[in-house]
């Protein structure tokens, strides 16, 4: 179990609790803690509709693979912070880091 | 004006289907789809993917199953408004409905399904102050008509496959083209990107990469664009026409209007018959929500099946409704 913070457009920061050890990605973790993110595709980061922004520390994150780039590629207001969250596991690495949800600026 | 027995409002996998199972029960059915082609999803997210849960297609490309289903439907001669965004609907002294696109196209139905799955695919907008303001004086989110921009000087904005492929496109046809990009490569298509940049060697397009246009000018009509640089350096560049093209993204849209239970983006349905609270409408497919729901195109069918026995009675008020199979019955086309 590790926690990760999800930080709002007031900067106020909510806590979740994520377990490593389920299977589960982070747009779905996300989903159960019930954010209002669309995840349209599912999971393939095809609609980019779980976008999300690393507040510092993103690179202790894997790198992007050449979907989740191409993807990304195509919003308009994402930089080099953004990843797609249905592409990240969480994982021991994580630990302690600061999300924003920029998916649900964009719904 | 089209007149039909039922309004199907989406031609996703789940929409096409519908026209298959009222097809049995001799309704006719008009489609209508915000998108310029049928498929929903499978045609605007993931054309190439293969799906395992179609029972008796093992392994089904996206595409494929579109295909099959435009096959299926085909002898129940469907008719299509695509490209149009359903706006408004029209309750008729009778109980049918007249359903308005935003084109002004009007279809008369006795029944009106919504198969929307996650609403309409619209054009994502780039934060570009005046954006709004020159919407149909110059800007432009999808080419519809490349013709339009002969002899025009055009900005386009945007890093995926279409900024790419409508840059290389309107290169032969527009005066001037330009390309914006927020990012320093380009990820996708590797073969339209080395285009892209061997145009742009050639002097035939301008490439202005690490940079985004962030403001538009002009007296009534799209005079020019501001560029800002990632390294805060602004320019300004005179054009015609600016189009942004940052992929679609689904939005409910118009169906949050119409005094539909609605919960988290879906409409709430009675898994009776999958009708909603307001009579003759019905939401079938990623649309709809109840307890249980599984976002699946299988389920989807199921509740087409369902939902079209409960909509003979609209269509046919005075006969009984006999089911049959298909196997004694055989499809009897229109």
């Amino acid at each position: 179990m590790i926690n990760i913070f999800i930080e709002n457009d007031l900067g106020e920061r909510q806590a979740l609790e994520v377990p490593t050890d389920m299977g589960f990605n982070l747009m779905e973790i996300l989903k159960a803690y019930e954010y209002d993110i669309q995840a349209t595709c599912g999971g393939m980061a095809l609609c980019a509709t779980c976008h999300i922004e690393v507040l510092g520390g993103g690179e202790k994150l894997p790198e992007c693979n050449d979907q989740e780039l191409d993807t990304l590629d195509t919003l308009p207001n994402a930089d080099g912070n953004s990843r797609l969250s249905c592409q990240l596991r969480p994982s021991d690495e994580m630990d302690g880091l600061v999300f924003r949800l920029k998916a649900l600026q964009e719904a | 004006m089209i007149h039909t027995d039922i309004c199907i409002i989406g031609a996703g996998p789940v929409g096409l289907f519908a026209v298959f199972e009222a097809g049995l029960l001799k309704m006719r059915c008009h489609l209508i789809d915000a998108l310029p082609v049928v498929g929903g999803q499978l045609a605007e997210i993931y054309p190439q993917k293969p799906i395992y849960d179609i029972p008796g297609a093992p392994a089904i490309i996206a595409e494929d199953l579109v295909n099959n289903l435009m096959k299926q439907i085909e002898e129940f001669k469907p008719g299509f408004t695509l490209g149009e965004r359903v706006e408004a609907l029209e309750k008729q002294d009778d109980g049918s409905y007249i359903v308005r696109t935003n084109e002004g196209t009007d279809v008369h139905c006795q029944v009106v399904v919504i198969a929307a799955g996650l609403g309409s695919f619209e054009p994502r907008k780039p934060a570009v102050e005046q954006l709004e303001y020159f919407e149909g004086k110059g800007v432009h989110y999808m080419v519809k008509k490349p013709e339009q921009f002969r002899g025009r000087n055009v900005v386009l904005a945007g890093g995926g496959d279409s900024a790419l492929d409508w840059t290389i496109f309107l290169a032969d046809i527009a005066s001037r083209v330009t390309l914006v990009h927020r990012g320093d490569t380009f990820r996708g298509a590797p073969d339209s990107a080395e285009k892209v940049y061997d145009l742009a060697g050639k002097g035939k397009i301008d490439l202005i990469l690490q940079a985004q246009v962030n403001k538009l000018g002009g007296n009534g009509v799209l005079k020019e664009v501001s560029i800002l640089g990632n390294d805060k350096s602004i320019t300004t560049i005179p054009t015609d026409d600016f189009i942004p093209l940052f992929g679609l993204s689904p939005k409910l849209g118009p169906i949050a209007d119409w005094n539909l239970g609605v919960e988290k983006s879906a409409v709430i349905v009675d898994t009776f018959d999958y009708s909603t609270n307001v009579e003759r409408i019905y939401a079938i497919g990623d649309i709809n929500t109840y307890p249980g729901k599984l976002k699946l195109i299988l389920c989807g069918f199921h509740e087409a099946a369902i939902m079209m026995q409960s909509a003979f009675k609209y269509v046919y008020p005075d006969q009984k409704l006999s089911f049959k199979y298909t196997t004694v019955n055989g499809v009897n086309p229109f």
